[in-house]
């Protein structure tokens, strides 16, 4: 080997695998781009995400607590007031734009707990399956037997009795949310791992002596991933609709204003049952509506990760 | 599985049918096990003592705190209180509720009926209606059909139980704007209606908002599963030869793909009971229905954790033994999986 080329090929396979990763890119975007519901959630999502991070520019927060209300109460929608004020008099529109804030934020954050605790748990549970022994798979099937548990309690009882128990507050919504929802991941993650230890480069990494923290970290981890990714999407929905639901059972957290917040006044209001619908129907269609999105985003990612998903569709 | 080549005797049959089942069981009851202990520590152990949670809000002196803890046991060493858990569970024994001064089996054994009956009516129109749309949109997956009812199922699906159920009593119950009040806005039967027949429709009546909002939001997984199901089994080679036979598209779905594609539903069906439960407490809320639901909700909003704990070890309990007997119902129903 002469000098210059040994000098000149430590880049070379980093720059290819540069160039290889933005075409992967591009040509990930492009089969998204593909998927026509896949691109109008995406849409929705980016503008409903810009107008909660607008939202302490256009709303007044003195003017969403009960004492600061500006209108009267009851007023249908107007020039003034375009959604109606509710039983105190604040503006429906202002509480629904200031409500995306938790909304979005107990999504998100209840996802990250759960995508983390179910990757974890499948990823173990697969790797030590697979490739452990016999105590790996005493630990592997433990570790399903729990999942499974989880997976047939009902989950909306958990999720309340949790929210029910702990101190109230948003941290208490995130994680009575994320330890309910986490097991469809970890199944998922499992039978992803497995079939990626399958593969012929995983036993290549083995015998070259890697441990299980790099075979799983540094192999099997990135094969999880794409899946992982289109579950959190769809993962978000979820929690998005669990977060209204138990606020609006009364177990959120009551100093924020939140969608399922509102529709508990409403129906504490007694504005169901007297018809006030200006009250009810604008914070329930922002959750379909930021639910619907996030589904449409991960069926596009599902069917763009798993091709077979495709042809059939 | 059983095998051509040495085929078993009838006595290794039962044999292996007992195995199969007293596994089943031996999960059920871990699970179940599981529940039970889950139930008791998760009420007692979490931060925030359960006497504290249930006066919080209101102005109690530390008498009064201390002999609600005695009245409750809570004074005593917890590996006690556990004992006396679990006995009094055996004897059918689900604790005292606070805001009734009544035993929670009682109250949840009143109210149990209604939820049945709602939940069951919901279920079973959800799964008909379910099956029968996912049996056509995976018939013909991305035809306009099933672009259509994908659609629609996937809206449902996002849109939150309770709030379609407070849609619907504003459009259809509150008597307001455009629309007359078709429907009650809740409750069972009205006050003062006598006569079985007249109770029978009046019940009726009052279903038929919940029923619907519990089916507008569960049909959609059994559609989805259906469909999935009925997609799988599109290829296979004895649909080709009922083709071949020259019979009729409709009849090669109906007579032949949707028989085999329905076997896998069922233990889905079941799996999702979870979810029926997670309904039904919603719609019981939305409109007053006097069930497990209902009893659910007040428990939460005084808070009454004996009664919360109990209807937790209650629903768990019921989606669990639902489970066993679709794991034990399952083999009887498809040879192909009989142990």
């Amino acid at each position: 080997m002469s000098a210059p080329a040994g000098l000149s090929r430590p880049s070379a396979p980093r720059a290819l695998a540069r160039v290889r990763r933005r075409e992967a890119v591009r040509r990930f975007a492009r089969e998204y781009a593909r998927n026509r519901a896949g691109v109008a959630g995406l849409a929705a999502l980016l503008a409903i995400g810009a107008l909660a991070l607008a939202a302490p520019l256009l709303v007044d927060q003195n003017e969403l607590t009960v004492t600061g209300a500006p209108g009267a109460a009851y007023q249908p929608p107007g020039a003034e007031y375009p959604l109606g004020t509710d039983n105190f008099g604040r503006s429906i529109l202002d509480l629904v734009v200031w409500g995306s804030r938790v909304s979005l934020t107990v999504g998100f954050l209840a996802t990250g707990v759960s995508v983390v605790l179910g990757t974890l748990v499948g990823m173990t549970a697969g790797h030590f399956g697979a490739s452990g022994g016999s105590a790996g798979r005493f630990v592997s099937s433990a570790l399903m037997r729990v999942t499974d548990w989880f997976l047939v309690l009902p989950t909306l009882v958990l999720a309340v009795a949790l929210a029910a128990v702990l101190p109230r507050g948003t941290g208490t919504i995130v994680l009575a949310i994320g330890l309910t929802v986490w097991p469809a991941t970890a199944r998922l993650v499992r039978a992803q791992t497995l079939a990626v230890e399958a593969r012929p480069y995983v036993e290549r990494a083995r015998a070259l002596g890697g441990g299980h923290a790099h075979v799983m970290v540094w192999h099997v981890l990135p094969n999880v991933m794409p899946v992982v990714l289109a579950q959190t999407t769809l993962l978000v929905a979820t929690s998005i609709i669990a977060e209204s639901t138990l606020a609006f059972l009364g177990v959120g957290d009551p100093t924020t204003v939140s969608w399922g917040g509102v529709l508990e006044a409403a129906r504490n209001a007694g504005a169901i049952s007297s018809g006030i619908w200006w009250y009810m129907v604008p914070p329930g269609l922002a959750v379909a509506v930021v639910a619907l999105s996030f589904t449409l985003c991960g069926r596009a990612l599902e069917s763009v990760i798993n091709p077979r998903l495709r042809e059939q569709r | 599985m059983t095998s051509t080549a040495a085929r078993p005797t009838a006595a290794g049959r039962a044999r292996s049918v007992a195995r199969y089942a007293a596994g089943r069981l031996a999960t059920a009851a871990a699970s179940l096990a599981a529940v039970v202990v889950a139930g008791f520590f998760l009420f007692r152990i979490l931060p925030g003592d359960p006497v504290r949670a249930m006066t919080e809000g209101r102005e109690v002196t530390a008498e009064q705190r201390e002999e609600l803890r005695r009245q409750f046991g809570l004074d005593r060493p917890l590996w006690q209180q556990f004992l006396d858990y679990v006995t009094g569970l055996l004897r059918m024994d689900l604790g005292t509720s606070f805001q009734y001064r009544e035993p929670v089996a009682d109250l949840i054994l009143e109210r149990i009926g209604p939820t049945v009956l709602l939940a069951g009516t919901g279920t079973l129109l959800a799964a008909l209606l379910g099956l029968f749309l996912g049996a056509r949109a995976g018939w013909r997956p991305g035809g306009p059909g099933d672009r259509v009812n994908t659609a629609v199922a996937l809206f449902f699906w996002s849109v939150p139980t309770f709030w379609l159920g407070l849609l619907l009593i504003v459009l259809l119950a509150s008597g307001r704007g455009f629309m007359p009040g078709l429907f009650p806005t809740g409750g069972m039967t009205a006050p003062g209606t006598t006569g079985p027949v007249s109770t029978v429709l009046d019940t009726a009546w009052h279903m038929v908002l919940p029923v619907t909002t519990m089916v507008a939001v569960i049909y959609a997984q059994y559609l989805m599963i259906m469909r999935s199901s009925l997609m799988d089994e599109k290829g296979a080679d004895y649909l080709t030869t009922a083709r071949a036979k020259g019979l009729r598209d409709a009849l090669v779905r109906r007579r032949h793909a949707v028989p085999n594609a329905l076997l896998p539903t069922v233990t889905l069906l079941f799996l999702n009971l979870g979810q029926v439960v997670s309904g039904v407490i919603l719609v019981e809320t939305v409109f007053s229905w006097p069930g497990l639901g209902q009893l659910f909700y007040s428990g939460l909003r005084v808070p009454d954790l004996g009664l919360v704990q109990g209807l937790f070890v209650v629903f768990a309990a019921s989606v669990i033994l639902m489970n066993l007997l679709a794991d034990l119902v399952y083999p009887l129903l498809d040879p192909r999986v009989r142990p």
